[in-house]
């Protein structure tokens, strides 16, 4: 029923807000997006922009109290996520929606082997039997490139590198070919040709396996060759949203494009100063009536810090949450022509 | 004294090894290898700092590349070779005359969350080094305290605050002035802002840029951002296992690699532009980084290096001016035949 047009996840008005001391964070307010299957959607953000709440929201994964879904629906393939017993969500995790974590040193368990690890998933969601899971679990070593897999799987985690680890975290997170794949940062505390190796897996995978795949990252050099579509975060909210392409060629939001411009261009003279975003991210508790980067703005006018601004429609997929959305839009695309 | 040529850092031959114990009768009896385990970090790196350069040194985790920074401020003991600053062998200088050094050379560190004391108010985080050093007395420190923070842009109406209380941009900002202090020549600056947000990063280079002109400050840029390196770095050195593989101008070294590792290194490095990331090749390596207890033999890149032969097993190559400045490791080029890729 909900194949008709090929989403595999859409998520409307999602807010995920967190009672703390100092009063309600509102880390996720009001996120839309839709990924169809097969596709490879990318979320930019810095930290505190509510890009990895965003996932655990889908992934229902929100420590409660003190956070709460507070408002918004999470459909995948049909089904209502956000309804669903917490029975049911477990068994969508790991099997059918999957997600690796920046960090896989904590996301493994140090006391147990790789190979007891691998397992469980399989005998859990598949009802494999030990022997079955065992082969499947080296099949899955073998497939994610840990070579010798059947002297490795009996290894504990600290007995791999840091870029084994986390092919040993995708190992798992296939596991059961999930057809939603969640990566948080997947590459970060890697170092770049491990990096390399692994981006490249994770796209080889999708290729083979079909897998829908969510990567969120802080690096848009990473975003630019492996997503199709990419949503910016900020504050807590979509910034802007746009084919990636279009995205970098065109950006018509000033945050994308101080993102874009902050980052170093190696073809670039030395000694000249980078551009630089001034200011810091806004304090999420208390978070201004108008627009939460005005501040930091360098195209700000009143309004902006006066007004919440729209959710402007460039074309068809490219939306900005700017007042000045379409004027940036221009600016971006009679920059472009100049080069 | 002797001829420095405008080099404010002259390393010769320099070398760090952490010695992991085993070889000896017990480790046999337990079932050890009988051999005894060193970690050769750095093994023998000989390069020179210009004064008022930068010069990033890049490489991946568990090179060296931090061993080295913290080898030249004898943070960590030097097995072999010679560091020289102003003349001075840094390796053979007593302790009392060693804290004395620490007023020209300072530190900033990655982790501006690690490297600041909770429990101490960045008045007295900033004012410490000052009043150690005898640089100043009673409220005097606290006006240079004050100077500082409003150069490395923090107000300085913050100074009776606690370093949880600011963001990881402005902690980076304290561990910098606190590096100021003293008013350094020489500053190694480890992974400064590889734990910081993209907007913030460009906020600190920029502020370490400023400061090297307004200053005349000499820096040690230490990062595996490749990006962030060849934007803030007068020259590059890279380095591979303890060993420097490739140094040279930072246009150089980005637009014409000559050594398989720097290539690799380089082309790893993720475009922010989805037409240049559609068309271009990418030189992927296979497998981690090898130990460095017992690294391989002959060169130690060759395990990983598409170009490698037989001979690369056996001969360790040296570090030697292919182009003008431009220096590469690798046994299979040569001034005369720079391009690996035109060598059948």
């Amino acid at each position: 029923m909900s194949n008709k047009n090929g989403t595999i996840l859409s998520v409307n008005d999602l807010r995920t807000y967190f009672q703390t001391d100092d009063g309600v964070v509102k880390a996720v307010d009001g996120i839309s997006f839709e990924l169809k299957k097969g596709e490879t959607l990318g979320i930019v953000g810095e930290s505190g922009s509510g890009k990895s709440v965003t996932n655990l929201s889908v992934m229902r994964l929100i420590p409660e109290p003190p956070g709460k879904i507070v408002n918004g629906d999470i459909i995948f393939d049909g089904i209502d996520v956000l309804k669903l017993p917490i029975e049911e969500v477990r068994h969508l995790r790991g099997k059918r929606i999957a997600m690796i974590f920046q960090d896989p040193m904590t996301s493994l368990n140090p006391f147990l082997k790789i190979s007891t690890q691998l397992m469980e998933v399989t005998q859990l969601h598949l009802g494999h039997s030990k022997a079955e899971a065992y082969k499947h679990a080296i099949e899955m070593l073998r497939t994610v490139g840990i070579p010798a897999p059947e002297k490795r799987i009996d290894n504990y985690p600290h007995e791999f590198s840091g870029g084994m680890r986390q092919r040993v975290m995708i190992a798992m997170a296939l596991s059961c070919e999930p057809e939603l794949l969640i990566a948080d940062e997947p590459t970060t505390a890697l170092d770049v040709t491990i990096q390399a190796q692994i981006l490249e897996l994770i796209k080889n995978l999708k290729s083979d396996l079909g897998t829908s795949v969510i990567l969120i990252t802080h690096d848009l050099g990473v975003v630019a060759g492996m997503t199709e579509k990419i949503i910016v975060m900020y504050a807590g909210k979509v910034f802007e949203a746009a084919p990636t392409a279009e995205l970098f060629s065109s950006p018509a939001n000033p945050y994308t494009k101080g993102l874009l411009k902050s980052v170093p261009d190696p073809a670039h003279e030395e000694g000249t100063d980078l551009y630089q975003i001034p200011g810091l991210p806004p304090d999420v508790v208390r978070l201004p009536d108008g627009c939460p980067f005005a501040e930091r703005c360098e195209r700000a006018e009143d309004i902006c810090s006066r007004d919440f601004p729209p959710f402007i429609q460039i074309n068809e997929n490219h939306h900005s949450l700017c007042h000045f959305a379409k004027e940036v839009h221009a600016e971006s695309m009679e920059e472009r022509e100049k080069v | 004294m002797s001829e420095t040529n405008g080099n404010l850092i002259s390393l010769k031959n320099l070398k760090v090894y952490y010695d992991l114990g085993g070889g000896g009768f017990l480790s046999k009896l337990t079932g050890g290898s009988g051999e005894r385990r060193v970690v050769k970090a750095v093994d023998g790196v000989t390069f020179d700092i210009k004064e008022g350069e930068t010069l990033g040194l890049v490489g991946e985790s568990g090179c060296g590349k931090s061993t080295l920074g913290k080898a030249l401020l004898r943070l960590t003991k030097i097995t072999g070779g010679k560091a020289v600053y102003r003349g001075q062998d840094i390796a053979s200088l007593t302790t009392t005359e060693m804290r004395e050094q620490r007023k020209h050379l300072q530190m900033i560190f990655q982790d501006p969350y690690a490297s600041l004391n909770p429990r101490m108010t960045v008045g007295n985080i900033v004012g410490e080094p000052i009043r150690t050093f005898g640089l100043a007395n009673g409220g005097s420190v606290e006006n240079k305290v004050r100077d500082l923070m409003e150069t490395v842009g923090l107000s300085a109406r913050f100074i009776k605050r606690y370093p949880h209380e600011f963001s990881g941009g402005q902690r980076q900002r304290i561990g910098i002035a606190r590096a100021l202090a003293v008013d350094p020549e020489f500053i190694v600056a480890d992974e400064p802002i590889s734990a910081l947000d993209v907007s913030i990063q460009a906020q600190i280079m920029n502020l370490m840029n400023d400061l090297q002109k307004e200053k005349n400050l000499t820096y040690l840029f230490i990062s595996h951002d490749l990006r962030a390196v060849r934007h803030v770095s007068d020259r590059v050195a890279v380095m591979y296992l303890g060993e420097i593989v490739e140094l040279a101008e930072g246009t150089d070294i980005y637009e014409n690699p000559l050594h398989p590792y720097s290539k690799a290194l380089i082309s790893a490095v993720p475009v922010p532009d989805p037409e240049v990331e559609a068309e271009r090749e990418r030189v992927i390596l296979t497998g981690d980084v090898p130990s460095p207890i017992n690294p391989p033999s002959g060169c130690r890149f060759h395990t990983r290096c598409a170009y490698a032969i037989n001979e690369c097993k056996t001969t360790e190559p040296k570090l030697v001016e292919i182009k003008p400045r431009h220096y590469s490791s690798c046994i299979r080029i040569s001034p005369e035949q720079p391009n690996i890729d035109e060598i059948s």
